[in-house]
């Protein structure tokens, strides 16, 4: 068939930030799958306390202290997180090298925390269905702050390579970015969930 | 901190056609050899891979089919004992639906849904490559464990307590909830991939109302894919912990509950059933008009009808736990869902015969099993309508009853449209014609033969022949039927064997295809058959639905992409307006390499906890050489 020429291309710049990204769309598709893994995972953690006669079975309610802490935490690192968007908005690779090295840091805080607050559930897994959800719950959320983390040392370390100023890292920081944003906005329904629901 | 653009002789701007296409040629291609074969990252590649290994399930699920039907032929046959008989439906059921019937929508997805929006290649290449490996893996990990007689014998649905640590003794159990882990990893990813495709990747001028209907098809069931599959990985991840560390997610006497599984396993498992029946409707839907020879009647409404089917989907679960002992009210509301779901399904049923009626028909092998699929599909409706009445439901619930319906569902629902589709797109895939009269032929044995085996399993099922019974007493009154209906397996099994040869036959001898054998109107019919590796020597533009039928004598295409680099056009979500010259990765082994790490891990995690943790430094040292950048093209901006 006879091709006609209507458009041209050729101006069109070679990568999109933000919503003309595929990978900043592929992102938002993973965080809907993980998003619904949580919502299922609090909807087994009320189904069972809504079979249960006494909530929490056979334990006392989590110490209050290190699970508060992490929220606390986390809240916190939104501030940084947020900024080093901005900077890689800006593509201003010296404080996005900055705030990365931050990020990390932040990263790892929650985890040394949360080191203490398994213990702090007051049950074991294998006890009962009560613990065997609050620890799954709690564990997943884990595996996300350890996998983000992750992501956050290596792109961190590809800041400081000679592919960090290029625009398209910026986009993955944004990106990355992001996915912090949503680890923290998920651990505030488990939050409630693991330490609120069990003191109703 | 853009650089430049690159150097003009780069972009396909006043080229000499052999320079464009041998320059696109070297960008795209896929060396040969092994180590090329398992770095490729093109999506036609990989989706044939992904079509063939699907089909090779499906004969291997046939197999034990046949092997079920000798052994129900007569009463008290010995061919298989109960433990055997067991592993047998619980493989065939599970085999079916993870390692058949999703993996095969989804993968004649990912090789036309870039072809019909008009792209270069799919979103996220690598994560598809990485997709077909874990896809692999775990139904090699099924039947390798079936060949030690280590298979699953816990249903296709593997309920609670007798898959838990309890009843369910051995790793049988596990081997059948880390399958679903494999299935359902690769099955994520092909959906987050063609969402992002449709999203982003359609050509310029696709608008939302420009989208074939099959397209519009696989993004509903992405998104059913991406909703529904957690709650099956947590299903089954709680049932290994259940199982390997003593949680007691599923245990009544320490909290938990069996019922809980049954809810996890059908939020999934009823949308499982529509995401393998919207892609076949969505392919009915665009495959019905060059066969009518006209626009298929009614775009707005079948579309509508797919969205509104994925909404419904969610909300009929609890119908297939209608004999548990739920609270009458939910009975109620599950009812009236699971019959208001047969409303989007008229709404396609008539817009398909009103296509039909007003058209000038084809009868070719497509239209044939076309018109098989609408026949079959609607008595396998009506059975669902019947079904999802409560007091009707708790008469033939486990019978053989059961067995018709979803049968007639799941074959005529969805294998005839996809026999269609293979008839349809072969010459696209091969570049080869099917024979059309051993088409015919195996149209007609098939039909033929699926009605005349799967019709009198209602009758069985009404006269109380319940289902997963390895054999039945000669006194009982069922021993006629089930000797019709396994001879009639033969005629539907010979069906298949000819398919299977005409395919085979047809790949190496048939007769060459022209690039739109069908004068079909969207755009994989604009390229070559089979395509180049770069699918289009220049991305086309679309002003309508029907982009190939709207002008027959030239094709508007845009210019001023790259040849050097791997270039694709990302345009706006509704609009499809372009926004930028976006990279397409290259090949690369990573992927492989992730997706070994993955499965040792996976299959070394039904053994330890601690799997989880030393498994995963593996996986993620190959996500690390899968992302780091290698200095290409591709990764200029």
């Amino acid at each position: 068939m006879r091709e006609k020429i209507v458009l041209d291309l050729g101006k069109l710049p070679l990568y999109g930030m933000g919503t003309a990204s595929v990978t900043w769309w592929g992102t938002l598709a993973f965080m809907l799958i993980e998003g619904t893994g949580f919502a299922l995972a609090i909807a087994v953690y009320l189904y069972l306390m809504n079979l249960a006669t006494a909530w929490p079975i056979n334990a006392p309610p989590p110490d209050l202290l290190p699970g508060t802490l992490v929220t606390l935490v986390l809240l916190a690192s939104l501030v940084p997180n947020v900024l080093v968007s901005r900077w890689a908005e800006q593509q201003n690779l010296r404080m996005v090298r900055l705030g990365m090295v931050i990020m990390s840091m932040v990263g790892i805080a929650p985890l040394i925390v949360r080191i203490f607050e398994f213990p702090a559930l007051k049950v074991s897994w294998d006890s009962n269905a009560y613990g065997s959800v609050v620890w799954t719950l709690l564990g997943l959320h884990t595996t996300h702050i350890i996998t983000d983390l992750v992501d956050t040392l290596v792109l961190a370390a590809l800041m400081f390579t000679r592919h960090g100023g290029n625009p398209r890292r910026f986009g993955d920081v944004q990106d990355n970015v992001m996915y912090w944003n949503f680890v923290v906005a998920t651990w505030l329904p488990i939050y409630g969930c693991i330490y609120w629901l069990a003191r109703l | 901190m853009n650089r430049p653009v690159a150097a003009p002789d780069t972009r396909d701007i006043e080229i000499e056609r052999k320079r464009l296409t041998d320059a696109l040629a070297e960008t795209w291609k896929t060396p040969s050899g092994i180590w090329g074969a398992l770095a490729t990252v093109d999506h036609k590649i990989i989706g044939r891979r992904y079509i063939v290994t699907a089909f090779v399930f499906l004969g291997l699920g046939g197999v034990l089919a046949a092997l079920m039907r000798i052994q129900l032929a007569q009463p008290e046959a010995r061919l298989l004992g109960p433990d055997r008989y067991n592993q047998i439906f619980t493989m065939h059921g599970a085999n079916m639906m993870f390692l058949f019937a999703v993996p095969v929508m989804e993968a004649v997805a990912v090789y036309l849904v870039p072809l019909m929006v008009g792209t270069r290649n799919i979103a996220f290449p690598r994560l598809n490559a990485f997709s077909y490996w874990i896809y692999l893996a775990g139904g090699t990990l099924l039947w390798t464990a079936f060949a030690l007689d280590m298979g699953p014998d816990v249903g296709w649905f593997a309920y609670v307590p007798l898959s838990g640590p309890q009843y369910g003794a051995g790793k049988r159990a596990d081997i059948w909830a880390q399958m679903i882990t494999f299935t359902e990893i690769s099955a994520l990813a092909v959906a987050v991939e063609l969402v992002v495709t449709i999203f982003k990747q359609r050509t310029p001028g696709m608008t939302l109302d420009r989208i074939p209907v099959f397209v519009w098809a696989m993004l509903v069931t992405s998104f059913l894919v991406i909703m529904a599959m957690p709650a099956i990985v947590l299903a089954s991840t709680s049932l290994i912990l259940d199982r390997l560390v003593g949680t007691h997610f599923f245990n009544p006497a320490e909290g938990g509950d069996v019922l809980l599984w049954q809810h996890l396993f059908w939020f999934f498992g009823h949308p499982e059933v529509y995401i393998i029946f919207l892609p076949a409707a969505g392919m009915v839907s665009t495959m019905i008009e060059p066969f009518a020879r006209r626009p298929a009647f009614g775009y707005l409404g079948l579309v509508m009808a797919l969205i509104a089917t994925g909404i419904l989907a969610f909300g009929l679960w609890v119908h297939h736990m209608f004999v548990a002992g739920l609270p009458r009210l939910g009975d109620s509301f599950f009812t009236a869902s699971s019959m208001a779901i047969a409303i989007p399904a008229g709404i396609q049923v008539f817009c398909w015969l009103a296509t039909l009626w007003d058209g000038r028909l084809v009868f070719k092998t497509p239209l044939l099993f076309i018109i098989g699929f609408i026949v079959t599909f609607v008595i396998g409706g009506l059975t669902g309508v019947m079904v999802a009445s409560v007091p009707f439901d708790t008469q033939v619930h486990d019978t053989y009853f059961v067995v018709a319906h979803f049968h007639y569902v799941l074959i005529g629902g969805a294998v005839f449209p996809l026999l269609a589709a293979i008839h349809y797109w072969f010459p696209k895939l091969t570049g080869r014609m099917l024979n059309e009269a051993l088409g015919q032929w195996s149209f007609w044995l098939i039909f033929v033969g699926f009605n005349a085996t799967f019709f009198p399993m209602h009758i069985l099922g009404l006269e109380g022949m319940p289902r997963r019974v390895y054999t039945y007493q000669p006194d009982l009154p069922w021993h006629g039927l089930n000797l019709f209906i396994s001879l009639s397996a033969v005629i539907l099994i010979a069906g298949f064997l000819l398919f299977f040869i005409n395919a085979f036959r047809s790949a190496r001898v048939g007769e060459v295809a022209r690039d739109n054998p069908w004068d079909a109107p969207t755009l994989e019919w604009a390229t070559t058959s089979p395509p180049p590796s770069y699918n289009f020597p220049m991305i086309p533009v679309v002003g309508s639905l029907h982009p190939l039928w709207d002008d027959r004598d030239s094709l508007a295409v845009a210019n001023g992409l790259r040849t050097d680099r791997r270039e694709l056009v990302v345009t706006t979500l509704a609009a499809a307006e372009p926004q930028a010259r976006e990279a397409s990765p290259r090949n690369s082994i990573w992927p492989l390499w992730a997706a070994i790490a993955t499965t040792i891990m996976l299959i070394w995690s039904m053994f330890s906890p601690w799997a989880v943790v030393w498994g995963s430094v593996p996986v993620a040292v190959a996500l690390m050489g899968w992302f780091w950048p290698k200095g290409t093209p591709e990764d200029e901006s």
